[in-house]
């Protein structure tokens, strides 16, 4: 434990404190509308970013934003127009992002373990000034998807509805693409391009498991991902492992726990109330499509 | 009272390089309940996706509350129920969360809800019937009750018309009749009613007039066609053809 005196431990922590509120708050809209690996595609765009930051000797992190949110963008215009050739015009952008990325941190001065510190991410790295833009955009990208909830959960639950109520759909489509641009690129420094998805993903698919709602849901999502969250870097700390792997690796332990145990608590529940048998439900016998 | 809540003026509609409404016009006034009669394909879909601007006009115009379509932002005065409920990507959401969702045409995105739309919610649920349902995930509903859910979100907002796609296809008769009772209510408050259908059953006695759509175009508007032979039987699977020149069974579009 007297490793948390370090300022660079305390640093680690509330970095991966606030990311691990933030990833599953965003998450959640993802996970609702078949989303759930963009965060992945994304991070492969915000690593040529990355790049272009280090050869340009500028804020790797204030580029990958930029960057990133460019190509979460042209992922939601592909994705609004419904084209077939969506995810092979996502695969080009997703390839070429990653080969991109791995080609300007080549071309810059930086060394391999540099891109390893992206991929992988580096928490016992963050500076000061990091760890304030991390808590920042962290804070407003947290208020923004529990504030607007109810519009949110709307678009990402029924879109035309969403329409034919006159929300501004597309406004709100752009705002959950470049929130998420922003969430992979502060989640970079922590868990790395190639995890960040994991933070996003299992608590809310770990929630999923046990809630009836969508609001229990996400706080339940948001707690297990504070949880992965300072388990996993305590973890690090005590164990001498990757930080990014360990915050990960507690995230899916938490998802078997609760997925096996919620299994359990209905097993049991069903054995102790036998239950009256549920009614047959009448056949649905859907015979159009027009 | 009389003036036209739904005006669609020659409106034409074509997916790609197929068409599927060619100059269609109807006129909804205040107060009446309308349904819109079809076979598989006929386009009947379309013409109320169109109504309520999901799908572009390739000609024509559509007017709503007196305003055309591009510049119609009153939307709170619509209540749209969907075929049926997506399944989404699998986050539970509880049958209140969803009818809730009806408040946001009248309440805004930014405003939190506060008593009047919980009451609103609350009774839009009684209307339905699934009060006693309301905390619990709206997946554990069978499919007739998610369809009841689907109205009492468009109830929720309180609209003065009702747009309803297929809202009794495959859908068990309990979950029938109270959507036809929440419905006669709806229209006994003054509201308009559109509503596409396959087969009208308890929603009958509702129906002031019927528009009958085949290959795109309407070709009846008037009383509602009166089934005859083995197919007034209440037993009777539906799928003969609306119009004369149709080709008959459930398969040929």
């Amino acid at each position: 434990m007297e490793l948390f005196q370090y300022p660079y431990m305390q640093r680690a922590l509330i970095a991966a404190l606030v990311i691990g509120l933030a990833a599953p708050a965003l998450g959640i809209y993802l996970v609702q509308r078949r989303l759930a690996l963009i965060g992945d595609g994304i991070g492969h765009v915000a690593l040529t970013g990355v790049g272009a930051g280090l050869l340009l000797n500028r804020s790797p992190v204030l580029v990958a934003v930029i960057v990133a949110s460019l190509g979460a963008v042209a992922v939601e215009l592909v994705r609004s127009r419904g084209r077939t050739s969506g995810d092979l015009a996502l695969a080009l952008l997703f390839y070429g992002g990653i080969a991109g990325g791995v080609m300007l941190v080549g071309l810059s001065d930086s060394t391999p373990s540099n891109l390893l510190a992206y991929l992988f991410g580096s928490l016992v790295t963050i500076s000061p000034p990091d760890l304030v833009t991390i808590v920042v955009l962290g804070a407003v990208i947290l208020v923004l998807m529990v504030a607007l909830r109810p519009a949110l959960f709307a678009v990402s639950h029924d879109e035309e509805y969403a329409r034919v109520s006159g929300l501004p759909v597309r406004a709100l489509n752009m705002l959950i693409a470049i929130t998420t641009a922003v969430t992979v690129t502060i989640a970079m420094r922590a868990v790395g391009v190639l995890l960040i998805s994991a933070l996003m993903v299992v608590p809310v698919a770990a929630a999923q498991q046990v809630a009836r709602g969508f609001r229990a849901t996400m706080t339940a999502a948001m707690a297990l991902g504070l949880f992965a969250a300072g388990s996993g870097v305590w973890v690090a700390a005590t164990a001498n492992t990757a930080p990014g792997a360990s915050v990960v690796l507690m995230a899916i332990a938490s998802f078997l726990v609760v997925a096996l145990g919620g299994a359990a608590w209905r097993a049991v529940r069903r054995h102790r109330v036998p239950a009256a048998a549920p009614a047959p439900e009448p056949h649905e016998v859907v015979l159009e499509s027009s | 009272m009389n003036a036209p809540v739904i005006a669609v003026q020659h409106a034409a509609v074509g997916y790609d390089a197929r068409t599927v409404l060619r100059d269609v016009s109807l006129t909804v006034t205040a107060g009446e309940v309308v349904a819109v009669l079809g076979a598989n394909g006929s386009g009947k879909s379309t013409l109320i996706r169109a109504v309520l601007g999901l799908v572009p006009l390739s000609a024509g115009s559509v007017t709503l509350f007196g305003r055309p379509l591009r510049r119609f932002r009153q939307w709170e005065r619509i209540g749209y129920v969907p075929q049926r409920l997506g399944a989404g990507g699998g986050v539970p959401a509880t049958v209140r969360e969803v009818v809730a969702s009806g408040r946001l045409a009248r309440r805004g995105i930014l405003r939190p809800p506060g008593a009047a739309d919980r009451a609103a919610v609350d009774g839009a649920l009684r209307a339905v019937g699934l009060a006693d349902r309301a905390d619990d995930a709206v997946a554990t509903l069978s499919g007739g009750q998610q369809q009841r859910a689907l109205i009492a979100r468009a109830l929720a907002g309180h609209p003065e018309l009702l747009v309803l796609d297929e809202p009794t296809a495959g859908v068990d008769a309990t979950s029938q009749e109270a959507f036809a009772g929440a419905l006669r209510e709806f229209v006994d408050g003054g509201g308009t009613v559109l509503l596409v259908a396959h087969e009208l059953g308890p929603l009958r006695p509702l129906i002031d007039r019927a528009v009958v759509v085949h290959a795109g175009e309407i070709c009846h508007d008037g009383p509602v066609p009166e089934p005859a032979g083995h197919h007034a039987e209440p037993d009777h699977d539906h799928v003969h053809p609306h119009c004369p020149d149709e080709p008959v069974g459930l398969w040929s579009n």
